[in-house]
């Protein structure tokens, strides 16, 4: 069924000749979409900020997921050595996080301190470890993406979304600083 | 073509480095010794969670929800990892998800950065309060909150109406205010459209809701982000999917770094279900030029519903038929 004759696509609407439908839309009072006549091709091409946030969300995650694919192969074809062996992971991966934390710490890391927050870095010369970093880096793209996109935000003086932007930044800055603890 | 191909370059790669680990150990003496001591080889696991999401990933596609929520109530249910590395696992598939399509999105000015930050503000911040609750509740009690949860999504995905182009007569105050409007190329129509949206202060309520059920559960929260841009707050449906799917990309972000620093993932578990899942995707788009999309939106409803049961059976340790 053509779109232009629908309004809500679970409805059943009858299909209607483009002129009858917006008669009958007309004479209902239904709305239909509003019409942007004459827009050019400024109007619809997207803001500055916003492109130029696609533009680094982009080059994140294609960098992001080259670094994955490289530290999972030096991982998984055991180019590094990891922390737990690979065949050992069943008897841990049915622990809670915390209990994982702790068997693997006493078993193979041997550390002062459990492996959590940024500790993972200390850790990276192991193959598993040494995946966090793709990972990491995947989750950092939309804190670099707001980042960049400030100073734009700024030089436009649109102070509202400069503040929402700087406030996104703290809160996924206070998330990825692992400050924020939790346990069971 | 060239991003096409980087893209799909990068993924064949992960898929390649993955079958490689997993077809190593086939025939080794590792698996004889295994299966005489009646335990499952360790790369049995990882290749059921590939093949799992890779079927995951073409229902997901078919069915036009996020892969997500299928993930973390069917992964949580019937395999054995625990819950803390499902949730931590499922959100990172669901953000790789994002940011894989959030560029595009933009570009095509089909998701809206303008709609999506102030309303990503309130969902990542509540997504960080929600992985906090969930990782210190006691796992009994999230498994059971996540399969009511999960069938609370069955009853919005069999009961929510979409509105290709919602009616709004007048834009609210804030939203007028925030500056939240558009205008998009509507290729059905041959047409551009001028959208604007209204009952801004409700919705960005209801993202408290939203944004601490996707940090408590690990699931994106898509299925919950587009009935409310699009039937409450009245962006035209292509607007509200496109801004949904960018807008997972930053309150998954959030929830994903509280699980990453409590440890929640373990890289075994998270790159066969993201090449899964992503491979998928790409198959299931592919279908979906043949497939009857009901047909298969009622698969999917069916399979939430099994998980949804499960989840809730396993929480409460009851006995389960399968």
């Amino acid at each position: 069924m053509s779109e232009r004759n629908r309004y809500d696509q679970d409805d059943e609407v009858p299909i209607l000749p483009d002129s009858e439908y917006e008669a009958a839309r007309e004479e209902l009072k239904v709305p239909g979409p509003s019409a942007a006549r004459g827009a050019t091709p400024e109007d619809l091409a997207p803001s500055e900020e916003q492109l130029l946030y696609a533009r680094i969300l982009a080059f994140g995650m294609y960098a992001g997921l080259a670094m994955l694919t490289a530290t999972f192969a030096l991982y998984a074809l055991g180019v590094v050595a990891p922390a737990v062996p690979i065949h050992e992971l069943p008897n841990y991966w049915t622990l809670s996080a915390h209990d994982y934390l702790e068997a693997i710490n006493h078993e193979f890391l041997h550390r002062d301190h459990l492996v959590t927050g940024w500790g993972w870095v200390a850790v990276l010369g192991k193959g598993d470890y040494l995946n966090f970093l793709g990972i990491a880096f995947l989750a950092a793209v939309t804190i670099v993406c707001y980042l960049g996109i400030l100073p734009t935000l700024l030089r436009k003086r649109d102070w509202i979304y400069s503040a929402i932007a700087f406030l996104e930044v703290i809160i996924l800055a206070l998330a990825a600083s692992g400050i924020i603890a939790v346990g069971h | 073509m060239y991003r096409l191909f980087r893209s799909h370059g990068l993924l064949a790669g992960l898929s390649v480095v993955l079958l490689a680990t997993l077809s190593a150990p086939l025939g080794a003496q590792e698996t004889a010794v295994a299966v005489e001591a009646g335990t499952t080889a360790w790369w049995v696991w990882p290749l059921a969670l590939f093949l799992m999401t890779f079927v995951m990933g073409i229902l997901a596609a078919l069915g036009g929800v996020g892969g997500g929520v299928l993930y973390v109530p069917i992964v949580s249910g019937f395999f054995p990892f625990h819950l803390d590395f499902v949730r931590g696992a499922g959100l990172l598939v669901a953000l790789c998800g994002a940011l894989a399509a959030g560029p595009g999105f933009l570009r095509m000015n089909l998701a809206s950065l303008r709609l999506a930050m102030p309303v990503a503000i309130i969902a990542s911040a509540c997504a960080i309060g929600g992985a906090m609750v969930g990782l210190a509740l006691p796992t009994n009690v999230v498994q059971t909150a996540l399969g009511a949860t999960i069938l609370g999504i069955v009853v919005i995905m069999m009961t929510a109406r979409k509105s290709t182009f919602p009616d709004v007569p007048r834009a609210d105050r804030l939203s007028t205010v925030l500056g939240i409007y558009g205008i998009y190329n509507e290729a059905s129509l041959g047409q551009t459209v001028n959208w604007k949206i209204h009952r801004t202060i409700p919705g960005l309520l209801l993202f408290i809701a939203i944004g601490f059920a996707a940090g408590m559960f690990g699931l994106g929260a898509g299925w919950a982000n587009v009935p409310v841009l699009n039937l409450l707050m009245g962006a035209p449906l292509k607007i509200s999917v496109a801004t949904s799917k960018f807008l997972l990309s930053i309150t998954d972000t959030s929830a994903a770094w509280i699980y990453l620093n409590q440890g929640c993932v373990i890289p075994m578990m998270v790159v066969p279900s993201l090449v899964g899942i992503m491979l998928g995707s790409f198959v299931g788009v592919r279908i979906l030029r043949v497939a009857k999309p009901t047909f298969v939106r009622w698969i999917v409803i069916a399979m939430l519903l099994f998980s949804g049961a499960k989840a809730i059976t396993k929480g409460l340790g009851l006995p389960f038929f399968v």
